[in-house]
C-alpha cells in the first residue's frame, strides 16, 4: 500500500517556523524529516515517522507555492490565494531574505551576474551551506539589486518598502547592494577576519557619509554612488604630507597630546609619518575606481596591520585617531576642515569596527 | 422584465504575462448574462489594468437571475490571432435577490483558469433592482433565503416549519457529448461548470417556488448534490426543510417562548444528574423487514435492501397507563400537522428546545440501481424495453430518478412508522456510482415533534397548552422510546428513564441529529468510527447489482457491530450525527460509519465488553483471552478518565432495586433477545452486572476486537467529534482552524484479504487522525469539530478518504472554573437564595455538598421503588406513589437547574470580561487587522453553523460553487499532491473571495460535497472536480456587540440559540 496522495489545506495557511527554516535551508524532505526526528517532536505528539513525513512535505509543497509571491513581498499582503495573518508575513518575508553570514562575505562586492551565480556550487561546497540556500540567498540579493538600481530615494527606505524588511536587515541588504555597486575587494586572505557586520557597518557609514546623498537627497542612485565631487577634494588632504612644516607641526600636536596617556606612544612617534602618509595617500586615490575598490584591503595593509604588529589595542587606536583627526583641525595653515572631517569621521569609525582579531 | 442587473469592472492586477515579447498583457473583459455581452476597453500593456468601465445593463425576467450567473471572462487582446482567455469569474447574484441579504457585489475575486488556476484578480461592482413581480404564475421564487445551516439561523426566529422539499434537474454531461471530441479540454471543462451552475441555479428556482406554494419564505438545512453519471448524464438534486422565518428584532420578546421552558435549564446542570440505577447493556442490531424487495424489475433494475434500524431497545412493563394515552394524544395531533405531508421528513439536526419530543432511532434505506447505458438518444425511442431510459427520450425528464427517491423516501416513513415516530429529522440523502451501479442511501433519524411548530397562529397559546399536558420531563423528554413496548418491532431492553424515572428509554440511542441542548450528559464526548472494506467480484450488469445488493446487509450489521464496540469501549450510551457512507468501486465495497459518542445521563450505564471463548478447556487460549479482556478493561478504565464518564457506580448498587425488577420483566418479555445476562454474571472480576460479550471463536470477533484494540488514543489535549457541538466544552476561545485533508491510497497487493484490507482501511483512516492532530499541535487544548469523512473508490485499487473539520480551541482552566462555580452557584442557590455575589468560590470543596440535596429524595425514591417493584409483580400496575415521588423531585431538579442557570450566565458574562486571556487574543487581532499594506479581508470558514465568542448579524446569502480544474503538466505541478493542494486552496480563495464581496467575513456551515479526482499519470494529466457550499455571513465579536447592545439584549441572545450559548 502507498500514499498516492496527501494534502492538508486550511482556511488559515498552517506554517511551522522550524519546518520553513530548514525549506530555508535547502534540506530535502527526508532531511528535514530526519533532523526534526532527532528534534524530539515525535515523543511529544506519539506521532509516527509517516507523520512527520507527511506534514513536512505538505509545509515545503505550502512555501514552494508561496516563494513566487515572496519574490515580490508586497503581493503577499493582497493576494487571495493563502490567508496568512499579517504577522505570519512579516516573518515570512524576513526569513525569506535573511541569510547566512558566511555566505554573504562570499558574494559580497562581487558582481551579481550569471558568473558569480555559477560560482555558487564551489560557494555552496566551501561553507557547507546547501545550494539549494545559495541560490535562494544569491537571487534575493540580485533581485533587490535590480529594483533599488534605479529608484530615487533614501536606499535603505526603498529596500524597505519594496520588500517589507526590518529595519535591521534593510540596512544589510543597503549594505550588500552598496558593496555589489562599488565592488569593493573583500575576498582576500588579509581581509577574511572581517565579518559581514564589520563591512555592513562600513558601508552604513560610506553610504550616510560620502555619497551623493549625503549632500542631496532627490537624486538617483543618491546613496550607491559616492560624491565624485568630494573624492576629488580629498587630493587637497595631501598637503599634510607633501608639506614638511605641517606634517611634523602635525606630529608634535598629536605627540604632545598623547604622552603618557598610552603605553605604546613610542610605536606611535616612531610610525606616526608613515600612518598618517597612509591614510592621507588612500583619501587621496579614491579618485580611481580601481583604488575605491581597495579601501579596506589599504585599510588592513596601510593602518591596522602595522598598529597590531606594534601591538597597539584598539583603545590606543581610537585614541590616536581622535587625535589625529582633531590636532589637524587647529593647524593654522590648514584650509581643508570641512574635507578633514568628512573623510576622517568616516575612515575613524571604519578602522575602529575593523580594528579586531 | 422584472429585474436589471447593472455590472461594472473597475481594475485588475497581478495578471499574467500573456505577452511573451513585452512581458504585458493588453488585457479587456467581457461581461455575459444569458445572451447579452458587453465589452470593456483594451487596457494595453498593464498587469494591473484600471478599465473603470461604465455600468453595464441587463434587463432580464427575474427567473434568468435566479438560473443565470454573472460571467465575467478577462482576455488577452491581440491583434492577429484569436484573443487569448486568461480566465473566468462566475457570480451567483441570487444572495441579491433577497432584500434581506446582501445588497452589492463588490470586491476582488480570483480570476479562474481551469487549465491555469487562479491569474490574478479582478475588482467588480454588481447591483440589482428588482421590479415587484405580482404575478401569481410566475416561475421565479426571488425572495426565499437559503441556509445551508441545519438548525435555525442565528437571527431569525422560527414562526413555523413547514417540511421537506426536494427536486432533481437531470441533463447530458458535457463531458460526454459528441461535441467534446473536438472541443479543448478548456471549453469542455467551462462548458460543464457553466451548466451545473445553471442547474444548480434552476434547482434552487424550483425550491423555492415549493417553497412559496407551502406558505414558507425559507428553506434550511439546503443539501445539494451532484451525481456524476457519466455517459448517463448529470443529476443535480436538493432537498431542504421549508420554513417560515423572522427576522429577530434585537428585543428580548422575541425571544422563542420555548426556550422558557425548564428544558433548557437542564444542559449546564451538573446537579441534574441523576444516579444511575443498575446496569445493563445489549447489542440489538435486528435486521429490520427486507422491505419492499425488487418487485420493480419490469421498471428496469431495481434492488431494495433490507434496512437496518439502529436503536436501543427493551420491553417493560405498562408505562402506558402514564405515558400511553398523553403519547397517542400527541401523537393525534402531530399527525394532524404532519398528515397531509407526503414525506415529513426534516433535514435540520439541530432543534429550538421543545420541539423534539421523542426520538427513535436511526431508520435508513439504500437501494441499488443500474444506471442507463444508452447515451445516443436517438437510439432510445427504438429500445422500447428499456424503461430506465430517461435520458433517451428528452434529456430532461427527470421522472425516473424521481420515482427511485420516492421509493427510498417510501421506505424510510415505514421504518420511521414502525417505530412508533410520524417523522423523520437529521434526514439526508446520498449517492455513490461506480460505472452503471448506482447506490442510493437515505438516512435519518426516526422522531416525534412537538406540533406546534407546524402550526401557525397558535404558537403561543399552543405553547402554554402543550407544556401542561407534556408529561415528559424536559431533560430527558427526547430519550423516551416513541413506541410501544408491547408492540415493537424488534427486541431491545427498556429501562426507566435515569432522569425522570417515570418513562422507559432504551440502553442505546443511535441518531443522525445533534445532541439536543436540553440533553444532559457526563463527561465529553467521542469521535467514532467504525470502518470496514469488504470484496466483491468484478461484474457487469444485474449480477453486479446483485452481489452489492447481497452485500450491503451484512456491511451495515458489521458497521453497526463496530460502532457497539467502540462506544462501549468508551462507557458511552448514545451517538450523535451518527453518519453511514458506502462507497462502491470496481472490486470493493468501502463502508465508514462516523458518529459523537456521549454518555447521556437518561439512559442505563453501559457495561463493560466480556470476551468469551468456546473451548475452555485450552490453558494458553484462555490466557489469550484473559490478556485481551484485561487489555478491553484497561482501555475502559483509561477512556472512562479521558472523557471524563464516571458513573455512579456504587448508587447503582444502593438503589439498584426498581431496574434490576423490570429487567426480569423484561427478560420475561424477550425470549428471543440474547441471554448476555447470564454470562456475564459469572464474571466478577468485571464491576457490572451485565456485559457486552464478544465470542471469540468467531472470526469476526477476533476482527472487532482487533479494530478495537488498534483505535490509537488520541494525544492529549485533543478531543473530536463529528456534531455542531463538543458536548461537554462550554468555553471556546475565538481560535479556529477550518481545514480539508485529502488522501488517496493505493492498494499494490492484488491478492488481499477482507481482513487485510480492513486493517489497511482502519490504518488509513487512524493515520490521517493522527496526522491532522499532528498538524494542529499548536492549538491544544483544542477539539476538531464536525470531522466529516468522504470516502470514495475512484479506481480500482484507490481509496480516496477526504476530511473537514473545524479545530477549535477551547480554554481548559476556565471549563473547569467554570464548572465548579456553576456547581458552587447551584448550591448557593439553593441552600440560600440570597448570596447572589459569590463569584468564584472555588476554594470551596464541590465534591461533599453536590449529592447532598439529593439524597433524602433517593433514600425515598429507593423505598417507593422497592414498592412498586411488589406492586409490579402483579398484573395491575400502580405507579402514582412513585410518579408523585419523581413529579417532586423533578420539580426539585427544575428549580436547582433554574439557579444553576441563571448562575451559570452571570459567571460566563463575568469571566468573559474577567478573564484576560480572550481579551488580550481579541484585542491583538484587533491590532492585526489594520496592517497598512493588506487590503484582503480575512474571512473565517467553518463548517459549523456558529463562530465561538461572536454573533452572528446578517446571512447573506448561500454559497454553493463547483469548481473543475484540470492540468496536462502534472509532475511539473508538483504531482497529484501539489495539483490537489493548490486547486483547494484556490477554492478556499475563491470562496472567501465570493463572501468578502458580499460584505461578509465569514462562511458557516461549509461543506466540501464532491471532491472527484481523477489521474492519469502515464499521460501526465489529472482532473479534480470540488462542489463546495455554506452560508456567508457578517459577524461580530461578542464583546463588540456587548458593547453596543444593552445588556438585557445580549443575555436575550444567548437564550436564542443552545449553540451560541454553549459557546459564550
Amino acid at each position: 500500500m502507498s500514499v498516492e496522495l496527501d494534502v492538508f489545506v486550511g482556511n488559515t495557511t498552517i506554517m511551522d517556523e522550524e519546518v520553513y527554516q530548514f525549506w530555508l535551508d535547502g534540506y530535502t524532505v527526508n532531511d528535514a524529516v530526519k533532523v526534526r526526528m532527532e528534534g524530539g517532536v515525535l515523543e511529544e505528539y506519539e506521532a509516527s515517522t509517516d507523520v512527520l513525513l507527511s506534514d513536512t512535505m505538505d509545509q515545503f509543497r505550502t512555501f514552494q507555492m508561496c516563494e513566487r509571491l515572496l519574490h515580490t513581498p508586497a503581493k503577499l499582503a493582497n493576494q487571495l490565494l493563502f490567508q496568512i495573518p499579517p504577522h505570519r508575513q512579516t516573518m515570512l518575508i524576513e526569513r525569506y531574505y535573511a541569510f547566512d553570514n558566511a555566505f554573504v562575505r562570499e558574494v559580497l562586492g562581487k558582481k551579481l551576474s550569471k558568473g558569480t551565480k555559477k560560482d555558487l556550487d564551489d560557494i555552496s561546497a566551501k561553507t557547507g551551506i546547501t545550494l539549494k540556500s545559495c541560490r535562494r540567498q544569491f537571487d534575493n540579493f540580485k533581485r533587490v539589486f535590480k529594483v533599488v538600481e534605479e529608484l530615487k530615494g533614501p536606499l535603505v527606505e526603498n529596500i524597505q518598502q519594496h520588500f517589507l524588511l526590518s529595519d535591521k536587515l534593510a540596512r544589510d541588504y543597503a549594505a550588500i547592494v552598496f558593496f555589489a555597486n562599488n565592488r569593493f575587494e573583500t575576498g582576500k586572505r588579509k581581509l577574511q577576519f572581517l565579518s559581514f557586520q564589520d563591512f555592513a557597518f562600513c558601508a552604513g557609514q560610506l553610504i550616510s557619509n560620502w555619497t551623493v546623498g549625503a549632500v542631496d537627497n532627490m537624486v538617483e542612485d543618491m546613496d550607491v554612488d559616492l560624491d565624485k565631487e568630494f573624492l576629488q577634494d580629498l587630493k587637497d588632504l595631501k598637503i599634510l604630507i607633501n608639506d614638511k612644516d605641517l606634517l611634523d607641526q602635525h606630529k608634535s600636536l598629536v605627540c604632545t597630546a598623547l604622552r603618557g596617556k598610552t603605553k605604546v606612544f613610542n610605536e606611535m612617534e616612531a610610525n606616526f609619518k608613515t600612518l598618517s602618509r597612509a591614510l592621507v595617500n588612500i583619501a587621496a586615490k579614491l579618485t580611481n575606481t580601481k583604488d575605491v575598490r581597495d579601501l579596506f584591503i589599504d585599510l588592513v595593509e596601510k593602518f591596522i596591520e602595522p598598529c597590531r604588529s606594534d601591538r597597539w589595542t584598539s583603545a590606543d587606536v581610537r585614541l590616536f585617531l581622535t587625535y589625529y583627526t582633531n590636532s589637524a583641525r587647529t593647524l593654522d595653515t590648514f584650509r581643508h576642515q570641512v574635507t578633514w572631517d568628512r573623510y576622517m569621521d568616516v575612515i575613524k569609525s571604519c578602522i575602529l569596527k575593523m580594528y579586531h582579531d | 422584465m422584472p429585474g436589471k442587473l447593472k455590472a461594472k469592472i473597475v481594475a485588475g492586477r497581478h495578471l499574467p504575462v500573456m505577452d511573451r515579447a513585452s512581458d504585458l498583457t493588453d488585457a479587456f473583459v467581457e461581461v455575459k448574462f444569458g445572451n447579452t455581452t458587453f465589452k470593456t476597453d483594451v487596457c494595453p500593456k498593464s498587469l494591473n489594468p484600471q478599465w473603470n468601465s461604465e455600468w453595464f445593463k441587463f434587463e432580464v425576467d427575474d427567473e434568468d437571475l435566479q438560473d443565470e450567473p454573472l460571467q465575467i471572462t478577462v482576455l488577452d487582446h491581440d491583434t492577429y490571432s484569436a484573443n487569448d482567455a486568461i480566465g473566468k469569474v462566475y457570480i451567483d447574484i441570487d444572495p441579491l435577490l433577497s432584500c434581506e441579504a446582501a445588497t452589492v457585489i463588490s470586491g476582488w475575486f480570483p480570476i479562474y483558469d481551469t487549465i491555469h488556476g487562479i491569474r490574478g484578480e479582478i475588482n467588480v461592482l454588481v447591483k440589482v433592482d428588482l421590479f415587484n413581480d405580482l404575478n401569481r404564475f410566475r416561475q421565479s421564487s426571488c425572495g426565499v433565503k437559503f441556509f445551508c445551516t441545519t438548525s435555525i439561523p442565528k437571527c431569525y426566529r422560527v414562526v413555523m416549519v413547514h417540511g421537506f422539499v426536494e427536486e432533481l434537474v437531470v441533463n447530458e454531461d458535457p463531458e460526454y457529448q459528441w461535441i467534446d471530441r473536438i472541443r479543448t479540454p478548456r471549453a469542455s471543462n467551462e462548458a460543464r461548470q457553466r451548466l451545473i451552475s445553471l442547474m444548480s441555479g434552476e434547482l434552487q428556482r424550483k425550491i423555492g417556488l415549493k417553497v412559496l406554494e407551502m406558505g414558507g419564505n425559507a428553506v434550511l438545512g439546503y443539501l445539494q448534490c451532484f451525481d456524476l453519471e457519466g455517459e448517463s448524464g448529470l443529476v443535480v438534486r436538493a432537498i431542504g426543510t421549508a420554513c417560515t422565518l423572522d427576522k429577530l428584532s434585537s428585543l428580548p420578546t422575541a425571544v422563542l417562548p420555548a426556550c422558557n421552558s425548564p428544558s433548557r435549564e437542564m444542559k449546564e446542570s451538573p446537579l441534574a444528574q441523576a444516579p444511575s440505577h443498575g446496569c445493563r447493556s445489549s447489542h440489538n442490531s435486528p435486521v429490520h423487514s427486507a422491505a419492499a424487495a425488487s418487485a420493480r424489475l419490469s421498471q428496469g433494475f431495481s434492488v431494495s435492501v433490507p434496512t437496518l434500524i439502529f436503536t436501543g431497545m427493551g420491553s417493560g412493563g405498562s408505562a402506558g397507563k402514564d405515558g400511553g394515552p398523553l403519547k397517542t394524544l400527541l401523537r393525534q395531533q402531530t399527525q394532524s400537522a404532519l398528515e397531509q405531508r407526503e414525506f415529513p421528513f426534516f433535514t435540520l439536526t439541530c432543534f429550538p428546545p421543545g420541539f423534539l419530543i421523542h426520538v427513535g432511532g436511526v431508520v435508513s434505506a439504500r437501494s441499488v440501481k443500474l444506471l442507463d447505458r444508452i447515451h445516443n438518444p436517438a437510439l432510445g425511442n427504438t429500445r422500447s424495453y428499456k424503461l430506465l431510459d430517461w435520458n433517451s427520450f428528452t434529456a430532461d425528464e427527470p421522472e425516473t430518478r424521481d420515482a427511485w427517491w420516492e421509493e427510498i423516501r417510501q421506505e424510510i416513513k415505514s421504518h420511521a412508522k414502525a417505530l412508533g415516530c410520524h417523522a423523520v429529522v437529521g434526514y439526508s440523502e446520498s449517492t455513490s456510482i461506480c460505472e452503471e451501479v448506482c447506490i442510493l442511501s437515505a438516512s435519518g433519524t426516526a422522531a416525534i415533534l412537538n406540533p406546534k411548530f407546524m402550526q401557525e397562529g397558535c404558537l403561543d397559546s399552543y405553547s402554554e397548552h402543550s407544556r401542561l399536558e407534556d408529561p415528559a420531563p424536559p431533560s430527558c423528554g427526547f430519550c423516551h422510546i416513541p413506541y410501544d413496548e408491547l408492540n415493537m418491532p424488534f427486541p431491545a431492553h427498556l429501562t426507566y428513564c435515569y432522569n425522570c424515572r417515570r418513562q422507559k428509554v432504551p440502553d442505546v440511542l443511535f441518531t443522525t441529529i445533534d445532541l439536543p441542548v436540553e440533553a444532559t450528559v457526563m463527561g465529553k464526548g467521542s469521535l467514532i468510527q467504525a470502518r470496514l472494506c469488504r470484496l466483491k467480484k468484478k461484474a457487469q450488469g444485474e449480477v453486479n447489482a446483485t452481489a452489492i445488493s447481497n452485500l450491503l446487509p451484512f456491511m451495515e450489521y458489521e458497521l453497526h457491530t463496530q460502532l457497539m464496540n467502540k462506544l462501549k469501549l468508551r462507557s458511552m450510551n448514545a451517538l450523535f450525527g451518527l453518519r453511514v457512507q458506502i462507497s462502491v468501486g470496481e472490486n470493493m465495497l468501502v463502508g465508514l460509519a462516523s458518529a459523537t459518542g456521549v454518555y447521556l445521563m437518561a439512559l442505563p450505564a453501559p457495561g463493560g465488553i466480556q470476551i468469551a471463548g468456546k473451548t475452555p478447556s485450552d490453558i494458553t487460549y484462555e490466557q489469550h483471552i484473559s490478556n485481551m479482556q484485561k487489555k478491553i478493561n484497561d482501555t475502559i478504565s483509561k477512556n472512562k478518565d479521558l472523557y471524563e464518564v464516571h458513573p455512579q457506580e456504587i448508587i447503582e448498587e444502593v438503589i439498584g432495586s426498581p431496574i434490576p425488577e423490570s429487567r426480569q420483566r423484561s427478560r420475561l418479555f424477550r425470549s428471543h433477545s440474547e441471554s448476555s445476562d447470564e454470562v456475564s454474571e459469572l464474571d466478577l472480576s468485571h464491576g457490572k452486572k451485565d456485559a457486552f460479550v464478544l465470542e471469540i471463536d468467531d472470526t469476526d470477533a477476533v476482527e472487532d476486537i482487533h479494530s478495537l484494540l488498534t483505535d490509537a488514543p488520541m494525544p492529549s489535549g485533543f478531543y473530536s467529534c463529528n456534531t455542531e457541538i463538543m458536548p461537554g466544552i462550554y468555553n471556546w476561545t475565538s481560535s479556529l482552524q477550518m481545514f480539508t485533508s485529502v488522501r488517496v491510497f493505493r492498494l499494490n497487493n492484488v491478492n488481499l484479504t477482507n481482513q487485510g484490507l480492513n486493517k489497511i482501511f482502519n490504518d488509513l483512516c487512524e493515520n490521517l487522525l493522527k496526522s491532522l492532530y499532528f498538524k494542529l499541535r499548536s492549538m491544544v487544548p483544542c477539539c476538531l469539530c464536525h470531522l466529516n469523512f468522504a470516502v470514495a473508490v475512484p479506481e480500482e485499487e484507490l481509496i480516496q478518504v477526504a476530511v473537514t473539520a473545524v479545530a477549535m480551541t477551547f480554554d481548559k482552566e476556565q471549563a473547569q472554573e467554570n464548572f465548579k462555580a456553576n456547581m458552587e452557584k447551584a448550591i448557593m442557590k439553593v441552600i440560600s437564595e440570597n448570596e447572589e455575589q459569590l463569584q468564584f468560590p472555588l476554594e470551596l470543596c464541590t465534591e461533599t455538598p453536590a449529592p447532598q440535596p439529593f439524597s433524602p429524595s433517593k433514600g425515598t425514591g429507593h423505598q417507593d421503588g422497592g414498592g412498586i417493584h411488589t406492586s409490579a409483580r402483579a398484573t395491575s400496575v400502580d405507579y402514582s406513589s412513585f410518579a408523585d415521588r419523581c413529579s417532586t423531585w423533578i420539580e426539585l431538579i427544575k428549580l436547582k437547574a433554574q439557579a444553576i442557570r441563571r448562575g451559570s450566565i452571570k459567571t460566563t458574562a463575568s469571566q468573559e470580561k474577567g478573564s484576560p486571556l480572550p481579551e488580550g487574543r481579541s484585542r491583538s487581532l484587533r491590532c492585526m487587522r489594520p496592517f497598512p499594506s493588506s487590503t484582503v479581508s480575512v474571512v473565517k470558514m467553518t463548517p459549523l453553523s456558529f463562530l465561538p465568542g461572536t454573533r452572528i448579524i446578517k446571512y447573506l446569502g448561500i454559497i454553493n460553487m463547483f469548481f473543475i480544474r484540470e492540468t496536462t503538466s502534472l509532475r511539473e505541478e508538483g504531482g497529484v499532491s501539489g495539483f490537489l493542494h493548490c486547486f483547494i486552496a484556490e477554492v478556499f480563495a475563491m470562496v472567501r473571495a465570493h463572501v468578502a464581496a458580499l460584505g461578509g467575513n465569514a462562511v458557516v456551515s461549509y461543506s466540501m460535497k464532491e471532491c472527484v479526482f481523477m489521474e492519469n499519470p502515464n499521460k501526465n494529466q489529472a482532473q479534480c472536480l470540488i462542489n463546495v457550499s455554506g452560508d456567508a455571513v457578517i459577524f461580530v465579536r461578542e464583546s463588540e456587540a456587548e458593547a453596543t447592545a444593552a445588556a438585557p439584549q445580549t443575555s436575550s441572545m444567548q437564550n436564542l440559540s443552545g449553540a451560541a450559548e454553549a459557546n459564550a
